[in-house]
């Protein structure tokens, strides 16, 4: 079957999609959770155990506190308390660590380090699985068994405010509620001022139990600023005194004889050098967690704090505030804050935590019996009847206080014992699954690089050998074998298996594709084989010799797919890429210098060979012409040296340098917003000349609106500055701004559909065709401006003009071929995808791009929309790779084919590379904060080039039916 | 003749090597605190020194240069003061490709400054010894097929080695190991390899040219 090579590498490429989904099915585990749906009750509770006798009451003890108050500081980091300035940034809370009635630890967060996971970590005291990142986009309501429903449903009355993310979770949970959205990220003030404004009325009533705030100022000043800033002492003199004035009016409302109160002071996650969060670094994870009741011992001077996991404070709060603890949560209670109540009250509380651990051990460990946690559990359970029955005696003696104590020591390391074991089962694979995945992909990826010469060829048009291969006994047996294998794993694998789960037709289905591959690699392989000898005598014939170019660009794409499996070349890739870029823009530049000054000196005539076109016209007539077009080719790659090397001061990215100050920043400063009005109304006068030229009247008309249109969105939002409006207004969201741009936006990329289907289908115009093309190119470069934040305009602008002026003088001129078109292509949308500010960490994710032109977050555009910014970079250049080479049609009818080939190639091979690197190191150290994210990237963009390749389909298609 | 030739360039780097290994070994005998990573800087002038005044004397004891049409004293002088010339121009254009690879402009500049010193005088300087300042014989020898006598290839082995050299001499820069060498501020490209990898090309150039 012979298939033109476009669509044989869309194929390839939407299969290693599949592929690669069930791979990260695999990779990904599912967050341990309990057998049943159902939530932990009062009545569930186990008795307190007692050897002999009858079993006693199954009712809690006491609770501790009678209110709770939980000040919840987002990306509070550890030092800002504990460190050597934590007198200057929190007095009073450090006088109150230091000498007053409170306990104070170390709460270790775990990535990955985002709002949202971290406030479903602290409710319900599990460890929420790194794919809930991508779900914080979205937070519907928490379903699992968590603290402020069980609060709630006890009847306890709770108040909360800050960060609208908690109504969202806990939607009708609160008696009292006002969220602040962390939507503005530039607003930190009135983000705050909208908590604390409630804070006198509520603490002067009496009518509440639980009281939750949280200010989310201190992590926008982080986002903008960084934690050396001057905005953070402010800040924390501000959350300061809301802890004093919490403080002052618990102490005045306190009552002799009753229950005392708590006041909780915490933060979700910390905050990086860099201010951002996200990763697992060790700034990051690192938060305070202060406890402070008059219940508490008072201390005589500052300890160095304990470290305790965050996922504790929630059993520990459970059981202070007398709630059962909720299903899921792997935590255990932190024992200093019982250390006041009775020995048998503690070693209840004890009991109950390790019951709850032990339950969801079972649930989610097959072989829960041979845990040795839940073997010291048993032992300590039984030590503990026994201790009750003497203790009900009567007995109060020495003794029985130290067995009592040995119990209590037992139950701590059955706890911490168990606790670790689950935590463990997070890190668990599903190995079948991921396998798998790699099998697909891997033979997609050989069969890919097994077709090269044929679909590099001059037909470029891949011979398939699916019939054969479908109608030999070889498949029937790889059938038979690959679904014995299946059956074998499923049925003996013990833990759950995605693929396993799968229905019966879609795995057959799979069993099926994938021995069908096999077969057609096998018989390409072997059609290469005998041919193998022919094809490299011809390659040392000369004709297909490698220049320096073509070296740098092999090795350069080998090079980095290798450099992935550092940790810190993934961290750092911006750098490979800029590295890359660089070198490859000297050797252009070489090349370039090597075209012209030859010619001056009478090498012509080995250009001839290289031009026969260029006889047609004679040359005396276009001397001055030909003189200023060399002096401008070769001005081309110094000047897209220069404008690399200004884009890369402008957004610093990666880890070990991301504290570097930019331009980025240094615009973003509100005493600069006029150089950026001046900046980004340049860039898009600049970017309206660089587009207009080969678009059609109307949409040249509509891109002039769009562009307007998103200079007054920018200044609506209260990005720039709009000259004629002196007023000052207040920022709003600017949808109406957004909409109207999204109008010529669809009319651009309407008119250029159009322009395409007429050529397609009425008239065979080429014109018509390329114009139509590049309408849907500017189309999409009118909504990444509007999608590019201000100071990231530049960027594009740069963007647009180096396409420019590389296809005019170089790629033209140069007469390079459509392969090493498509890998310049590649590399040059690489490292844009980092100059716009992109690293491999996932809170450079500019989510707030979701919500341009929306009034409220709908998902499903949101979702393109943050996609669209992001990869704004590879996606523009793989666009104006189709413009190009479509326009190069003349010269080479294939070159669309190649293209398409090239970047399938390109594409998968680091793709492929990177699941097996990532399957090897998975229990390596930082898989969780580099790898995974890196993965995520990868999967994303390996999606979009399908995307992109199916659009070269559509566009070789066209191509063909004219030719016939 | 052949053999002469051969002979000739093998002591003539053989010597360059050395002066190479003397100004690294020497000051650490005389300079109290001297070492190749700690004191960077100057172990860098030291080098680019020696090598530069090796290399002339050399060159010119040979005669490899080639022969001057004219002898009158203006002009060896105008040839000199051109040499001089490039050797500033081409130390300013490998500040400009260092920066361009990602080096602060300003901050830092001292280092950069003399890494592109020391490029100089391990590249350009060789070529102005050897061929004189004269560009069209140098865009001769660097174009394909463009060398025509031993020491045109051993020139562009040289050159490319070196800058194949320093160019390598990036990639452990992203590493987060901490090293002192791993110059933290800047993305500059440390300079010990350059020396080490010139070493090693030099070695690598004999090499290919004994079957010549």
């Amino acid at each position: 079957m012979k298939v033109r090579s476009s669509i044989f590498a869309s194929f390839i490429l939407v299969f290693e999609v599949l592929g690669v989904a069930l791979f990260l099915r695999g990779f990904f585990p599912v967050p341990v959770k309990s057998a049943l749906p159902s939530k932990s009750r009062l009545s569930d509770l186990p008795a307190e155990p007692q050897t002999g006798g009858s079993p006693n009451s199954t009712r809690l003890p006491q609770p501790l506190f009678s209110r709770v108050v939980v000040m919840l500081v987002d990306a509070l980091r550890e030092d800002f308390v504990f460190g050597a300035s934590g007198h200057l940034y929190m007095p009073y809370t450090r006088h109150l660590v230091d000498r007053g009635s409170s306990h104070s630890f170390v709460a270790k967060a775990r990535p990955p380090t985002v709002t949202m996971p971290r406030i479903k970590a602290l409710t319900t005291g599990s460890i929420p699985g790194f794919i809930d990142v991508v779900m914080n986009l979205n937070s519907p309501a928490l379903l699992e068994d968590n603290l402020i429903w069980q609060a709630n449903t006890a009847g306890k009355r709770i108040i909360f405010y800050g960060d609208d993310t908690w109504v969202r979770l806990f939607p009708k949970h609160f008696m009292e509620y006002d969220g602040t959205t962390s939507f503005f990220v530039s607003d930190y003030t009135e983000v705050d001022n909208n908590v604390t404004r409630h804070l006198d009325r509520t603490l002067k009533r009496d009518d509440w139990d639980v009281l939750i705030l949280h200010y989310l100022g201190l992590d926008h000043i982080g986002h903008i600023s960084g934690p050396h800033s001057s905005l953070i002492q402010p800040k924390l003199l501000e959350m300061d005194d809301v802890l004093k004035k919490i403080h002052s009016s618990l102490v005045s409302k306190e009552a002799e004889g009753s229950l005392p109160y708590l006041l909780v002071l915490c933060g979700d996650h910390g905050m990086s050098e860099t201010g951002s969060h996200g990763g697992s670094s060790e700034p990051e994870i690192s938060t305070p967690l202060v406890l402070i009741s008059p219940a508490f011992r008072r201390k005589g001077g500052m300890k160095k704090p304990e470290v305790v996991e965050q996922v504790d404070l929630t059993p520990t709060l459970a059981l202070g505030l007398g709630l059962p603890i909720s299903q899921n949560s792997v935590g255990r209670v932190i024992p200093g804050v019982f250390e006041e109540s009775s020995l048998r009250d503690q070693l209840r509380f004890l009991h109950l935590n390790g019951h709850q651990l032990s339950c969801l051990l079972k649930d989610s460990i097959p072989d829960y019996e041979k845990d040795a946690g839940f073997e010291q559990f048993r032992v300590a359970e039984k030590a503990h009847g026994n201790w009750m029955k003497l203790y009900l005696e009567g007995n109060a003696s020495e003794v029985l206080m130290n067995m009592g104590k040995k119990v209590l020591k037992q139950y701590l390391e059955a706890l911490a014992a168990m606790s670790s074991a689950l935590s463990k089962q997070l890190g668990k694979y599903d190995m079948y699954s991921m396998i798998a995945g790699m099998v697909f992909v891997f033979q997609l990826l050989l069969v890919l690089v097994l077709a090269m010469p044929e679909a590099l060829s001059g037909s470029a048009a891949v011979d398939l050998p699916v019939l054969s291969s479908l109608f030999s006994l070889p498949f029937y047996l790889l059938c038979l074998l690959l679904a014995s294998v299946h059956v074998l794993v499923c049925t003996s694998a013990e833990s759950s298996c995605y693929f396993c789960s799968l229905s019966w037709g879609l795995v057959f289905a799979a069993v099926a594709f994938s021995s069908a591959m096999f077969c057609i690699l096998i018989s390409l392989a072997t059609r290469r084989l005998p041919l193998a000898p022919k094809i490299h005598g011809k390659n040392t014939g000369g004709d297909w010799s490698l220049s320096e170019l073509d070296v740098l660009l092999l090795a350069g794409t080998i090079g980095h797919t290798l450099s992935l499996a550092a940790s810190s070349f993934v961290e750092e890739e911006h750098q490979t890429w800029y590295f890359l870029l660089n070198t490859l823009c000297l050797a252009v530049f070489q090349d370039v210098c090597r075209k012209y000054f030859r010619e001056q000196r009478g090498f012509g005539e080995e250009e001839e060979l290289f031009l026969p076109s260029k006889d047609s016209h004679p040359s005396s007539h276009h001397k001055s012409e030909v003189s200023s077009e060399k002096w401008l080719a070769l001005a081309t790659p110094p000047f897209t040296l220069v404008c690399c090397r200004l884009l890369r001061s402008l957004n610093q990215t990666g880890v070990q340098w991301a504290h570097l100050p930019d331009v980025g920043h240094w615009l973003n400063s509100s005493d600069h917003k006029t150089v950026l009005s001046l900046l980004s109304a340049f860039c898009l006068v600049l970017i309206y000349l660089l587009v207009q030229r080969r678009c059609s009247l109307v949409s040249k008309f509509a891109l002039a609106l769009g562009l307007l249109g998103v200079y007054s969105y920018r200044a609506a939002v209260g990005n720039v500055l709009f000259p004629w409006q002196q007023s000052t207004r207040t920022t709003s969201k600017g949808t109406v701004e957004a909409r109207f741009v999204y109008v010529f936006v669809l009319g651009i990329l309407f008119t250029g559909t159009k322009g395409l289907l007429r050529s397609q289908i009425l008239t065979a115009d080429a014109k018509l065709k390329s114009r139509g093309l590049w309408e849907i190119y500017s189309g999409l470069v009118l909504l990444v401006s509007l999608l590019f934040r201000a100071h990231n305009l530049p960027v594009l602008c740069c963007c647009l003009l180096i396409q420019t002026l590389m296809a005019q003088f170089i790629w033209k001129k140069l007469h390079y071929d459509a392969a090493q078109t498509t890998i310049m292509h590649y590399w040059f949308g690489q490292a844009f995808f980092y100059f716009q500010g992109n690293s491999n960490n996932i809170a450079t994710v500019d989510i707030s791009v979701g919500f341009v032109g929306l009034e409220s977050y709908i998902e499903a555009p949101a979702i393109v929309l943050t996609s669209l910014s992001t990869y704004a970079g590879p996606l523009l250049w793989a666009c104006h790779l189709v413009c190009y080479l479509s326009s190069e049609r003349e010269r080479s009818p294939v070159a669309i084919g190649h293209g398409c080939y090239c970047l399938a190639l390109l594409r998968s091979v680091p793709a492929a590379a990177y699941i097996v690197l990532v399957t090897v190191l998975r229990y390596h150290l930082f898989i969780w904060s580099v790898f995974s994210p890196k993965l995520l990237y990868e999967s994303m963009h390996l999606l979009l080039t399908a995307g992109v390749c199916l659009f070269f389909i559509t566009m070789e298609q066209s191509h063909s039916t004219k030719l016939t | 003749m052949w053999d002469h030739e051969i002979k000739a360039m093998a002591s003539t780097h053989a010597i360059i090597t050395a002066s190479v290994f003397m100004a690294t070994v020497i000051p650490a005998v005389f300079v109290p605190g001297f070492s190749v990573y700690g004191t960077h800087l100057l172990w860098v002038y030291a080098v680019s020194g020696t090598v530069t005044c090796v290399s002339v004397a050399i060159f010119w004891l040979l005669g490899i240069s080639p022969p001057t049409k004219k002898h009158t004293l203006g002009y060896k002088l105008s040839r000199l003061s051109r040499s001089c010339l490039y050797f500033f121009l081409s130390c300013l254009f490998f500040y400009t490709v260092v920066v361009l690879y990602g080096a602060p402009l300003i901050e830092s500049a001292l280092e950069t400054f003399s890494l592109s010193v020391l490029l100089t005088s391990l590249t350009t300087l060789r070529c102005l010894c050897v061929l004189g300042p004269n560009v069209q014989t140098w865009i001769r020898v660097f174009s394909r097929h463009g060398a025509m006598s031993v020491w045109d290839t051993c020139l562009q082995i040289t050159v490319a080695c070196t800058l194949i050299g320093a160019w390598v001499g990036a990639f452990p820069i992203p590493l987060d190991w901490d090293r002192p060498w791993q110059v933290s501020s800047s993305h500059r490209k440390p300079t010990y390899s350059d020396w080490n990898q010139w070493t090693f090309e030099l070695l690598f150039s004999f090499h290919h040219l004994q079957p010549v």
